[in-house]
């Protein structure tokens, strides 16, 4: 049974034509899991008997002929910073240690809706900090590719699972790229939404100004069906947009013809490796070549954009961090005689280095004497980035870059030089900083190992980049050509 | 050298001390005069708490007014209560400031066990109001304190200690957080207090202000009304201020004014002895009535503050405040000014004015009819009296307005004399029946008919000739004797002016 390799949209339509069951997709995937699981550990939980009664249930209501929502049925995988009410968010740390939310995220609430079947928790970097899951303070998931390379981060669980055939569809969140530089790396599609189109209310916060929760799937379509659940306004979000959402699924249009594409150069040069710039020309072109055009521009903000982002994410991390203190929940040091020992030493114990390191250059960057130096400084080169984009998007309907400079690397290969790690960032993190959407879709292989192209619109242009990322989707059959070995691997 | 500074000259605004300069061969005489700012925190009488629907009802049992998002939980986000802006707007309208368009929200950063965040969102650089003032009475002269700012808070929880008073000393604390997030606004005075007595006039101000509005209840001892008082000393005569040190969450009028003579007192003294004023924060201890240290300013946090990026600046419009600003209550000047030209007394003024529910009910009498000055003289008097002894406010008096209308009514009329309406007033309070009930089933209405009381005096004069003779040789004081007789005759229900008139009428006429 190779019911798991489907799409949602597949998946779908053969549950309602009951060609399919849906306990013959869940007990198939878990079978295909067992096996790829020991190779990738995309997964921090599992709900494996959870999900089979759920399954038992769905089918009884599909036999009756009941109209169940679109996403009925599917398995996804969460992101372990998005709270399932009444299973443990670790966010890969040890300070969260016995912590079980007590209320769903908006985004687990609108799933449930949909009756989807939620498969499992994934591995992350510690509070989603980190391009690689080696900050994951459990263990590091692995890239379904090759797993002696990182499956990129921090949704590198999501990225990887969806990529392995262990969920249907999967949710991150991307705070610089965390869901569209591991989508590039594990050769899946991975969408950041507009700032405030989703919902953050349940995810664990790390840059309040910069995180979107969204999708990972092996098609476009499976990416808008489920962006089309969890979008929308959501009264305990005062960021998020009271815009109407839109039926990203039902109003999908393949759109090439007549595109134009801006590329900035300041993404384009030498800080690219040659083989994935590559495989990007190679896809601008096929584009071109079905009657979009492609031009590089100058958007020079975007050289600034990691250096921005390493003080105001930081600074909003250390405040959005502090909570964890060892007083209402997870991790205290007993060991400790008066207050400011429990403080310390839970928190020196509880969070892992890189999360450390962040609190100390956010703490640093808002300290009086330093805070117009780095932090009003930093929101003055965000505003140039925002004005960049906005100019650019007076002349283009979408711009392009490849999602990340290089393909997956390897284990520890950056363990010495963090700073190297930060700029497998370079291409996402200017998106956030101008709150865009942008997707991340697989266009070509260097070395054996996936490229992504990432497609970025204006404010609100969801929908657009959908549409482009389907027509690419189209010309290029991404979907069928670049699968994972471990997607091939099952009977 | 001697000194004294052991009694601060408090009231004068001046701090006198005779100080020994090293290097000087006279002793001088110093004035110091002392200069108070004064930061009140006000609880905001919303029934939510400021970003999250939990309810803001003191005294539950602790930790079950909160939610995610007011114990500080991973995930959940803060979402702003309109009606807590509302309530801050109507505050800033009130103290004559300028309510800004935009204003923005900060994390103030620390750590503390009542703080579930590790921040408090709270106001920081761009507050909701600037500029205001309120104006005080220092016997007899107005006084006008600026006002600098007013910005909107989130209150932290509280912390019950084992052991000790202090957290130091405890072998274990509870954390309460249903307090936590409750609104607060924090009206930022201007240094222009002088002396204890005007710091207390105006938090008495402020206090009676925020409770006609019905954005705060005032209630010091529940902590709804706090006030943080700055106090320095300066040389009579020079600008530039001196070192000031914050006593921090002083809750009643009383310690307002011990805290500052206190601090005043030992900081004479110290700058006597040719000491230094430390830059610190201070705590007023009621038991001692002196304040103690809490921490110096070395030891004091860098609150890193940022802009909350869970929410974006807040935006008023102008439409908005112009909405506010026609529904606001009237407040005490206005109806200070009113009752002042309707011919009440100051006195009565003051305690027609101390509870805003004692102004309305006079207010309500006024409006159901009643003669101002006649109906504040029982709102003051009996009534006021009669129901602190039956422990009614004004608000639940079984005697509505409408009742002492009535009553006034049948004083107005004569059907009653001041002394029975008295009588009838407190059967009103004990039963809730009305004047006019009781008086009709009594049957006791005054007898103000010349007719009817003519018969009686007559009578009277008949049976006392030798009283009669004495009035017609001019010992009119003998009326007083006739004038018993009649009333005794009527069980006092005849009118005495006319009782007496008619009796010397009725002399006269013989
Ligand atoms: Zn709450």
């Amino acid at each position: 049974m190779t019911t798991w390799r489907s799409s949602a949209v597949e998946l779908g339509k053969a549950f309602r034509n009951r060609s399919v069951k849906v306990a013959d997709v869940v007990t198939s995937l878990w079978l295909h899991h067992d096996q790829v699981e020991p190779s990738v550990k995309s997964y921090l939980t599992t709900f494996q008997s959870e999900t089979m009664a759920q399954a038992q249930v769905l089918d009884a209501q599909f036999d009756r002929g009941e109209t169940l929502p679109l996403l009925a049925g599917i398995p996804i995988a969460i992101k372990d910073n998005i709270h399932v009410q009444g299973v443990p968010t670790t966010c890969a740390s040890q300070i969260l240690k016995g912590f079980i939310p007590p209320f769903n995220a908006t985004v687990t609430d609108r799933l449930q809706a949909q009756q989807v079947i939620v498969t499992g928790k994934t591995n992350l970097d510690e509070f989603a900090m980190g391009s690689s899951t080696e900050n994951s303070s459990f263990h590091t998931s692995l890239n379904p590719w090759d797993t002696s390379r990182v499956p990129g981060g921090s949704s590198g669980g999501s990225a990887a699972a969806v990529a392995a055939g262990q969920a249907v569809v999967s949710l991150g969140s991307d705070t610089g790229g965390s869901i569209r530089q591991p989508a590039a790396f594990c050769g899946v599609v991975g969408m950041k939404p507009t700032y405030g189109r989703v919902s953050r209310y349940g995810l664990v916060a790390f840059a309040s100004s910069l995180d979107q929760i969204g999708p990972f799937s092996r098609t476009v379509e499976d990416a808008a069906l489920v962006l089309e659940a969890i979008s929308g306004f959501d009264a305990h979000d005062a960021t998020s947009s009271p815009r109407l959402s839109e039926s990203y699924y039902s109003s999908l249009k393949p759109t090439v013809a007549g595109l134009k594409i801006g590329v900035p150069k300041e993404l384009f040069g030498s800080e690219i490796d040659p083989g994935v710039k590559a495989q990007v020309v190679a896809a601008l072109d096929l584009l071109k070549a079905n009657g979009a055009t492609w031009e590089e521009i100058a958007m020079p903000s975007l050289k600034e954009a990691v250096t921005t982002y390493y003080i105001i994410a930081p600074a909003e991390a250390s405040a959005n961090l502090s909570r964890f203190d060892g007083v209402r929940y997870g991790y205290r040091d007993g060991g400790a005689d008066n207050l400011r020992d429990m403080f310390r030493q839970s928190r020196g114990g509880g969070f892992g280095p890189e999360v450390k390191r962040r609190i100390i250059i956010g703490t640093y960057v808002l300290s009086s004497g330093y805070y117009d130096a780095y932090y009003t400084k930093a929101q003055k080169l965000r505003s140039l980035i925002v004005r960049d984009f906005a100019h650019a998007f007076q002349k283009y309907d979408v711009i392009m870059t490849p999602t990340t400079p290089s393909v997956a690397f390897k284990l520890g290969e950056h363990e010495a030089n963090p700073l190297a790690m930060y700029l497998a960032d370079i291409a996402t993190i200017p998106v956030n900083m101008a709150g865009l959407p942008a997707i991340s879709v697989p266009c070509g292989l260097d070395q054996g190992l996936p490229v992504g192209l990432q497609i970025i619109g204006p404010a609100f242009g969801d929908q657009q980049i959908l549409n482009v990322a389907a027509g690419f989707q189209e010309l290029s059959q991404f979907p069928t050509r670049f699968q994972s070995p471990l997607m091939r691997s099952t009977q | 050298m001697t000194i004294d500074s052991s009694e601060p000259k408090g009231e004068s605004g001046l701090a006198s001390s005779t100080a020994f300069h090293p290097g000087e061969a006279t002793v001088k005489q110093i004035h110091y005069e002392v200069v108070i700012g004064i930061e009140v925190h006000a609880q905001l009488k919303t029934n939510t708490k400021l970003f999250c629907g939990c309810s803001t009802q003191f005294g539950d049992r602790p930790n079950t007014n909160v939610c995610p998002v007011c114990l500080g939980m991973p995930g959940a986000l803060p979402v702003l209560n309109r009606r807590a802006v509302e309530y801050a707007i109507m505050a800033g309208l009130a103290l004559d400031c300028d309510v800004r368009n935009t204003s923005v929200f900060s994390r103030k950063n620390y750590f503390y066990p009542d703080l579930p965040k590790g921040y408090q969102i709270s106001q920081f650089d761009q507050p909701i109001c600037l500029g205001g003032h309120l104006d005080i009475v220092v016997d007899g002269v107005k006084k006008r304190i600026g006002i600098t700012r007013i910005h909107m808070e989130e209150d932290a929880g509280k912390l019950i200690h084992q052991g000790s008073d202090t957290i130091a000393g405890a072998t274990h604390s509870h954390v309460d957080l249903n307090r936590a997030c409750t609104p607060l606004i924090e009206i930022v005075s201007e240094p222009d207090i002088r002396t204890a007595q005007e710091a207390r006039l105006y938090v008495e101000g402020l206090r009676q202000r925020l409770v006609y509005l019905g954005i705060c209840d005032g209630n010091m001892d529940e902590g709804s009304l706090r006030a943080d008082i700055n106090v320095s000393l300066r040389p009579v005569g020079t600008e530039p201020f001196g070192t000031r040190t914050e006593t921090k969450n002083v809750n009643s009028f009383r310690s307002i004014e011990r805290a500052i003579h206190s601090e005043i007192a030992r900081q004479t003294q110290l700058l006597t002895a040719g000491e230094r004023i430390v830059q610190q924060t201070r705590q007023y201890d009621e038991a001692t009535q002196t304040t103690r240290v809490l921490r110096d300013k070395e030891e004091s946090h860098d609150y890193r503050y940022f802009p909350e990026p869970d929410l974006y600046p807040l935006v008023v419009t102008s439409e908005w405040i112009d909405t506010i600003r026609a529904a606001l209550p009237e407040l005490p000047e206005a109806k200070a000014t009113r009752y002042r030209d309707a011919g009440l007394s100051d006195f009565e003024i003051d305690v027609v004015l101390n509870e805003p529910e004692t102004s309305q009910y006079l207010d309500q009498c006024i409006g159901a009819g009643a003669v101002p000055k006649d109906a504040a003289k029982w709102v003051v008097g009996d009534l006021n009296s009669l129901l602190k002894e039956t422990k009614q406010s004004f608000k639940e008096s079984k005697v509505t307005p409408d009742g002492l209308v009535q009553l006034l009514g049948l004083i107005q009329s004569g059907k009653l004399s001041g002394k029975m309406a008295k009588e009838v007033l407190e059967k009103c309070v004990q039963t809730g029946q009305s004047p006019d009930a009781i008086v009709s089933a009594s049957g006791a209405t005054q007898i103000s008919d010349t007719g009817e009381l003519v018969v009686v005096v007559d009578r009277i004069l008949d049976a006392n000739p030798d009283v009669v003779e004495k009035v017609k040789n001019g010992k009119t004081n003998s009326a007083d004797f006739l004038m018993g007789q009649v009333m005794k005759e009527t069980k006092g229900r005849a009118k005495p002016d006319l009782v007496r008139s008619l009796i010397l009428e009725c002399i006269a006429r013989r």
